[in-house]
C-alpha cells in the first residue's frame, strides 16, 4: 500500500512539476468539491478555502459541485475538474463508493485527492480529514453539560434512534470519559427518533421522570432543537440546560432564550481552511498522506493520520450567546 | 351485557385498563394536569383521524395526510415569516389543506384511480413540494412571530386552545356525521356502493367530499404542528399517516368502509396518544416501545375482525359446521 502511495504521490509531484514548467505563472489550483451548491455549511468552508489560499499565496481555490445532492452529479463535476488538470481536489462525497472510479482516475493523472466532512472509500482518495473524531465528540458533549454545572447533578441523553451508528458511538465514548466529570451523573437515555414531535415528548418525560434533571444532552439536530423547545415550554429554562450537538442557525432562538447554554458542532469555516491546507501541502510534496504521518494545518494545529489514512481536525466547535449571531446566518 | 358488545365500550374500557397499568408504575401521570397535556399532545392525531375516518368510511384511504400536514404547516411558517396576520395564516393553511385533498379526491373521482395509489403519489409530491419552496432549508423558533407560536399554547379555561380546537371539531364532525345528509352519504357509500348510487348519492361526489375535508383538517393541523414544534422542515410528521390509520383501525373503523363511529375514531387516537405519551415516562425500554404500539394495532384488528365475522348471517348451519 505504501508503495502504490509513494507512487502516486511521486507522480503527483511530477505532474505538478510539469504542469509548473509548462503553465510557470499559474497558480495551485485546488478545487473544493462540495455535497451541493447553496448549502450554508459549504458556503461557510469555502470561506475557511479562500482564507487559506490568502494565507498560503499562489493558491487559487475553485470552489464547486453539483446542484443536488448527488453522486452523479459530483462525478460529473469531477470529470469536468480533471479535464482541467487542476493540482488538488478535496470532495465532501455524496457516496462513499460511488465516487472512487472517477477519483481514481484523477489520482492516475497526478492530480491530489483528499476527502473532507463526508469521506470515500480508502481507495479513492490519499486521505479524509474528519471534522472531528468521535472520541472528541463523546468527551465534548458531557463537557458541555458539566461546564454549565458547577454543583454537579443528574444529565439525561436525548438520542437520535436506537440504531443510528454516529450517535450510539458517541454516546458509547461519552460514557468512557464520564468518569472525569465525578459531579455529573448520567441517569438515562432515550430515543426520539429524529422525529421533533417525538423527540419533544421524550423531553417531556425526562422531565417528568428526573425531577431534578439538570440537563438534557441531544447529540442529534432534531433532538437538541425539540428538546430546547421541550424546556422552554415545560417553564425550566434556566432549571435544565439543553446541550448537545446541533444547527447555529437552528439554535440561535433557543441559546437567546436561555433554554441552550451551549452546544457544539464543527466549525465549517476551519473545515474548509484545513482541508485547503492539506490539499495544498501534498500536492506541493511536503507531506506524505500515509499511516502515522503528520501533516501541519497553520492556524489550526497539525494532523495525525491513523492506519486507515483518516484524521482528525479538532474538537467540535462550541457555540453560545457570544458567537452564535455570526453563525447562525451561515449554517 | 349489550354495553360490552360496543366496540367503543371495550375500547374505553381498555383505556381506562391502560391508565390503570401506567398509574400504577408512575403515578404522577394520571394528573388532570398531565392527562390534559396528553390531550393536547394528541390534538393533532385527533384532528387526522377524523379526517382519516370519513374517507375510510367511503372504501377510501388517504395516506398524503401527513405530508398535506408538513406542506401546510411549512407555508404557515414561510407567511408567518412574511408578516401576514395569523387570523388569514389559518384560513389560508385550511383552503390550501382542503385544496390539496381536493387533488386527492379529483384523482379518485374522476379517474377513478385507486385512493392507495394516489394518496402515495401526492404524498411524494407534497412532501417534494416543500423542499422546492425551502431547499430544504430548516424554518426555526426565532424566525416565526412570538403570536403565531403563542395561540395553539394560550390556556383557556384550564386546557391551551390547540385542545380546544380538537374539542370543537370533534363536536362538530360528531354532528356532520350523525345529523347532516353528507355524513350519512359517507356511510352510504362506504357500506354499499350501489345501493348509494340507487338512492340518489354519487359515489365519487361522497368520495370527494370525505378527501376534501381529510385535507382542510390536515392543513389546521399543519400550522398547529409547526407553532407547538416552533420548527418547520421537509420531514416533519414523517410516518404520521401510519399513526392515523392506526388510531382508526384501533377505533374500529372498518377499512372495507361503512362501519365507525366518531367516539371510536377519538377514542382510538387517545389510546395511541397515552401509550406514546406514558412510554417515556413508565421507563421501558424504546425497543419495546415499537412493539407495544404494534401489537396494540394487531389486537384492535383481531377484535374487529372477530366482530364482523358474528356479524355474517349463517344460511347453512349444517354446512358451516362441517368445514
Amino acid at each position: 500500500m505504501s508503495i502504490l502511495t509513494k507512487a502516486l504521490t511521486t507522480a503527483a509531484m511530477a505532474t505538478a512539476l510539469i504542469a509548473g514548467s509548462a503553465q510557470a505563472q499559474d497558480d495551485m489550483r485546488i478545487a473544493l468539491v462540495v455535497k451541493a451548491l447553496g448549502i450554508g455549511f459549504f458556503e461557510a468552508a469555502n470561506k475557511g478555502a479562500q482564507e487559506a489560499a490568502a494565507e498560503l499565496g499562489g493558491v487559487e481555490v475553485i470552489y464547486t459541485g453539483p446542484t443536488d445532492t448527488t453522486a452523479e452529479g459530483q462525478i460529473e463535476v469531477i470529470n469536468s475538474l480533471i479535464a482541467q488538470r487542476v493540482d488538488a481536489i478535496a470532495v465532501s462525497a455524496n457516496d462513499t463508493d460511488a465516487l472512487v472510479p472517477t477519483l481514481k482516475k484523477a489520482m492516475d493523472r497526478g492530480i491530489t485527492v483528499i476527502s473532507w466532512d463526508s469521506g470515500v472509500a480508502p481507495e479513492g482518495r490519499l486521505m479524509q480529514l474528519n471534522p472531528s473524531s468521535s472520541p472528541l465528540i463523546g468527551n465534548m458533549i458531557i463537557k458541555l453539560a458539566a461546564d454549565n454545572l458547577p454543583e454537579g447533578g443528574e444529565v439525561a441523553v436525548l438520542s437520535a434512534t436506537t440504531t443510528s451508528t454516529n450517535q450510539n458511538t458517541w454516546i458509547e465514548e461519552m460514557n468512557k470519559v464520564a468518569g472525569n466529570y465525578p459531579n455529573v451523573k448520567v441517569v438515562g437515555t432515550v430515543y426520539g427518533d429524529d422525529l421533533a414531535d417525538k423527540s419533544y415528548r421524550e423531553a417531556q418525560g425526562l422531565m417528568q421522570t428526573y425531577p431534578d434533571l439538570k440537563a438534557i444532552i441531544a447529540p442529534t439536530s432534531v433532538g437538541i432543537v425539540a428538546a430546547a423547545q421541550a424546556v422552554t415550554d415545560a417553564g425550566k429554562v434556566g432549571q435544565v440546560n439543553v446541550t448537545g450537538l446541533g444547527l447555529p442557525s437552528e439554535m440561535a432562538g433557543h441559546v437567546k432564550s436561555g433554554a441552550s447554554k451551549s452546544f457544539a458542532i464543527w466549525n465549517p469555516i476551519d473545515l474548509g481552511y484545513s482541508a485547503t491546507m492539506i490539499a495544498y501541502h501534498l500536492a506541493k510534496g511536503d507531506a506524505k498522506a500515509e499511516p502515522g504521518a503528520t501533516i501541519s494545518i497553520g492556524r489550526m494545529g497539525e494532523v495525525t493520520l491513523d492506519d486507515n489514512t483518516e484524521a482528525a481536525m479538532a474538537d467540535p466547535f462550541v457555540y453560545d450567546a457570544s458567537n452564535i449571531d455570526a453563525f447562525s446566518s451561515i449554517f | 351485557m349489550s354495553l360490552l358488545k360496543s366496540r367503543e365500550a371495550i375500547l374505553a374500557l381498555a383505556i381506562v385498563a391502560l391508565l390503570a397499568v401506567i398509574a400504577s408504575r408512575f403515578p404522577a401521570f394520571i394528573t388532570p394536569r398531565n392527562l390534559a397535556g396528553v390531550l393536547t399532545d394528541t390534538s393533532p392525531l385527533i384532528l387526522l383521524a377524523l379526517g382519516q375516518m370519513a374517507v375510510i368510511l367511503t372504501k377510501c384511504i388517504d395516506l398524503s395526510v401527513a405530508a398535506n400536514l408538513a406542506l401546510c404547516g411549512m407555508i404557515a411558517a414561510l407567511m408567518d415569516g412574511m408578516g401576514v396576520p395569523l387570523p388569514l395564516i389559518l384560513l389560508a393553511v385550511i383552503a390550501l389543506g382542503a385544496g390539496l385533498g381536493a387533488v386527492n379526491g379529483l384523482l379518485v373521482w374522476r379517474l377513478g384511480i385507486p385512493s392507495i395509489v394516489v394518496t402515495l403519489g401526492t404524498m411524494t409530491i407534497y412532501r417534494g413540494a416543500i423542499f422546492l419552496l425551502t431547499g430544504g432549508a430548516w424554518i426555526n423558533a426565532h424566525q416565526m412571530s412570538d403570536a403565531f407560536k403563542a395561540f395553539p399554547r394560550t390556556v383557556v379555561a384550564g386546557l391551551p386552545v390547540m385542545a380546544w380546537i380538537a374539542i370543537a371539531i370533534v363536536a362538530g364532525f360528531a354532528l356532520l356525521m350523525l345529523r347532516t345528509p353528507l355524513g350519512r352519504a359517507f356511510y352510504a357509500v362506504g357500506g354499499n356502493p350501489h345501493a348509494a348510487v340507487y338512492t340518489g348519492i354519487s359515489v365519487g361526489r361522497t368520495q370527494f367530499a370525505a378527501f376534501v375535508l381529510a385535507g382542510a383538517l390536515a392543513g389546521l393541523t399543519g400550522y398547529l404542528w409547526v407553532a407547538r414544534y416552533a420548527v418547520a422542515y421537509v420531514d416533519i410528521a414523517g410516518g404520521f399517516e401510519l399513526d392515523v390509520v392506526a388510531a382508526c383501525v384501533i377505533g374500529g373503523i372498518a377499512i372495507a368502509g361503512g362501519a365507525g363511529s366518531v367516539v371510536g375514531a377519538v377514542m382510538g387516537a387517545l389510546f395511541l396518544g397515552i401509550i406514546k405519551n406514558a412510554l417515556p415516562v413508565v421507563g421501558i425500554s424504546p425497543f419495546w416501545q415499537m412493539a407495544i404500539s404494534g401489537s396494540a394495532i394487531l389486537i384492535a384488528i383481531a377484535f374487529n375482525a372477530r366482530a364482523n365475522r358474528e356479524a355474517g348471517r349463517i344460511i347453512l348451519k349444517q354446512a358451516e359446521h362441517r368445514t
